[in-house]
């Protein structure tokens, strides 16, 4: 009896107790995955000591102005922050240029040692890049770009996982027949890139884009390496900064400080958001 | 690849300057097309790692002139207790902060892609967000959370627990590292994994289900095998990123300017860190680099033997 009742069920149907269990667990664990960003924004409203409030405060309070106030007076908060938008642009315009350029090579030319080399692409993206960073600091000292933006910007300008993913977008997305008869009909190699591949591949740029700006944006390591003055400091190391044990840490500052810094790329995220995940589930690793 | 025997028409029109036909123009607009990376790889990435070997053999303070001191600087780091207790720190909370990650995040995406779920993309959404957080908003976030009168410890507390010191303990501080290397990057791995589950072609499933395997059978012997290649990867480049952990202890000990190196959270990039630039002592900087480089070789190898071996054993199981 019993098993007949199962059968007739749908197979991929699992018993009502398995499916409440399921969404409890994903429930909590995408509370928790949010909770830090709400906590941020609570202790950025309330006052000093509301960080330690006992029981833990969980609303928000009214005191975010004033937070932000001791924000301005101790850091250049907003010169930061257009430091990190500057930086961070400047890199990205760079690698979505410069890395569709490789991925169309790669995926619609025919080139001696073409396989060795973009297998030696991908073998990069294993090396550690802290692994170099004592002689690169050097070289940055002799180009005399110690504590300027070059230093930020230049070594990111391409990298080895943009060529992949263009390369893996550009193979299915960019008809060669379409490259054929534009060199048929004369038009010069990059125009035909620049005229005929470019449009089509303009989502895969635009993810590229955005993943590679939240990676510029949330370098701390090599910014913390080469810059000195804090006038040219980027948001990361700003906001580090707040960070000191000199008068009491006062969380409600530092809070309201990393909300502010985290919102411009929360929305961001939440716009593009659709582009990003399904781009990262098509060709994260593929083949 | 090679040129045709016969000359075709457009070679025969361009006879007289045979070195630009449309082969060679070609293959020179590829070669420039991808000419930016290679020139700025070599540049700024494979010659200072190489350069790293070769100072590591210099005692230097990145002024003055080099002098040769043979393994003098692997003899004094050997030598240095913090540089075994960095070493050891990076490897407890690399494992601390990727296997249990590892494995919620293939549950969370098992859970995601189970037929049962209708609001998979909310959850994705709501998984990756920690990812698109910077490290140092994580670490101060979560320094509210686990400071000594903060959030963790009043839950600790009202469970009936004592306080954790999360911010001076020996395991205090891992725990709390570790904590926020899997809040990170948990959903990011499960979105992957999530990929490489949705890759798998759902007969294989009736197929098995016509055959009477339940559900923890296909998940053992359909599911983890074919997502083995997402499960390598994945530890692979975690492995990787864990062996570099810095801006989480750097920024969490950091209060007072050189808690980086404090011993219960000390890594091996912090340690590399204060070598150079707080001591400025290059040589053994790099020797420590070198070190890292040769841990992260280990690591990746290790990683793809056990991997290979682990395949094996199912497939030995199913037949």
């Amino acid at each position: 009896m019993s098993s007949a009742a199962v059968n007739k069920k749908k197979p991929d149907d699992a018993g009502i107790f398995l499916k409440i269990l399921f969404y409890i667990f994903l429930i909590a664990g995408a509370l928790v995955s949010i909770f830090p960003f709400y906590w941020m924004f609570v202790i950025g409203t309330n006052d000093k000591t509301g960080a330690f409030h006992v029981p833990p405060l969980l609303t928000p309070g009214k005191e975010f102005f004033n937070n932000f106030q001791r924000v301005l007076d101790r850091t250049d908060f907003f010169t930061a922050l257009g430091n990190s938008v500057l930086v961070a642009s400047a890199v990205t315009i760079s690698v979505v240029f410069l890395c569709t350029l490789a991925g169309y090579a790669f995926a619609k030319y025919e080139f001696p040692l073409k396989k060795v080399l973009f297998v030696f692409v991908i073998a990069t993206m294993l090396v550690p890049a802290q692994l170099g960073v004592l002689p690169l600091y050097v070289i940055m000292a002799k180009l005399h770009w110690i504590d300027s933006y070059k230093a930020l910007i230049v070594p990111a300008m391409v990298n080895a996982f943009g060529i992949f993913w263009m390369r893996q977008y550009i193979s299915s997305a960019v008809h060669s027949e379409l490259i054929e008869a534009g060199r048929i009909d004369g038009g010069g190699h990059f125009r035909i890139f620049w005229n005929i591949a470019i449009p089509v591949v303009t989502p895969a740029m635009a993810t590229l884009g955005i993943l590679n700006f939240m990676n510029v944006w949330n370098d701390f390591f090599w910014p913390l390496v080469v810059l000195k003055n804090k006038e040219h400091y980027t948001i990361q190391l700003a906001l580090q900064q707040l960070f000191t044990n000199k008068d009491g840490l006062d969380f409600g500052m530092i809070m309201s400080a990393t909300f502010t810094a985290t919102l411009p790329l929360l929305i961001v995220f939440l716009l593009f958001s659709k582009w990003i995940i399904a781009g990262l589930t098509s060709g994260a690793i593929k083949s | 690849m090679a040129e045709p025997a016969t000359a075709t028409p457009a070679q025969l029109i361009k006879s007289k300057k045979p070195f630009l036909n449309e082969t060679r123009r070609s293959r020179i607009t590829a070669y420039t097309f991808i000419s930016p990376f290679f020139i700025l790889f070599a540049i700024f990435g494979l010659y200072p790692i190489l350069f790293t070997i070769y100072l590591s053999f210099f005692k230097w303070d990145a002024l003055g002139p080099m002098k040769y001191v043979g393994f003098k600087n692997y003899h004094l780091i050997i030598d240095d207790p913090t540089f075994w207790i960095s070493f050891s720190n990076t490897l407890i909370m690399a494992l601390m902060g990727t296997v249990p990650q590892l494995i919620l995040a293939l549950f969370v995406a098992v859970m995601l892609n189970s037929a049962i779920n209708r609001y998979k993309k909310t959850f994705r959404l709501l998984f990756f967000m920690p990812n698109i957080t910077s490290i140092v908003a994580v670490t101060l976030v979560f320094s509210t959370m686990f400071g000594n009168n903060g959030m963790i410890n009043w839950v600790l507390n009202s469970l009936g627990m004592d306080n954790v010191a999360f911010n001076s303990g020996w395991w205090g501080v891992k725990i709390a590292i570790s904590t926020m290397v899997m809040w990170r990057w948990m959903g990011y791995n499960a979105i992957i994994f999530l990929s490489g589950l949705q890759s798998i072609p759902t007969d294989i499933y009736e197929a098995s289900r016509i055959d009477g395997a339940n559900r923890s059978q296909q998940l053992l012997f359909i599911t983890l095998p074919l997502l083995r290649p997402f499960i390598l990867f994945v530890t692979l480049i975690s492995t990787i990123g864990s062996l570099q952990l810095f801006t989480e202890p750097y920024v969490f000990l950091g209060q007072s300017g050189s808690g980086a190196t404090r011993q219960e959270g000390v890594t091996m990039v912090t340690y590399l860190y204060n070598e150079a630039f707080s001591n400025g002592f290059f040589g053994t900087a790099a020797a420590s680099a070198v070190m890292l480089l040769i841990a992260t070789i280990f690591f990746s190898v290790l990683n793809m033997v056990l991997s290979n071996r682990l395949g094996g054993d199912t497939g030995g199981k199913e037949a």
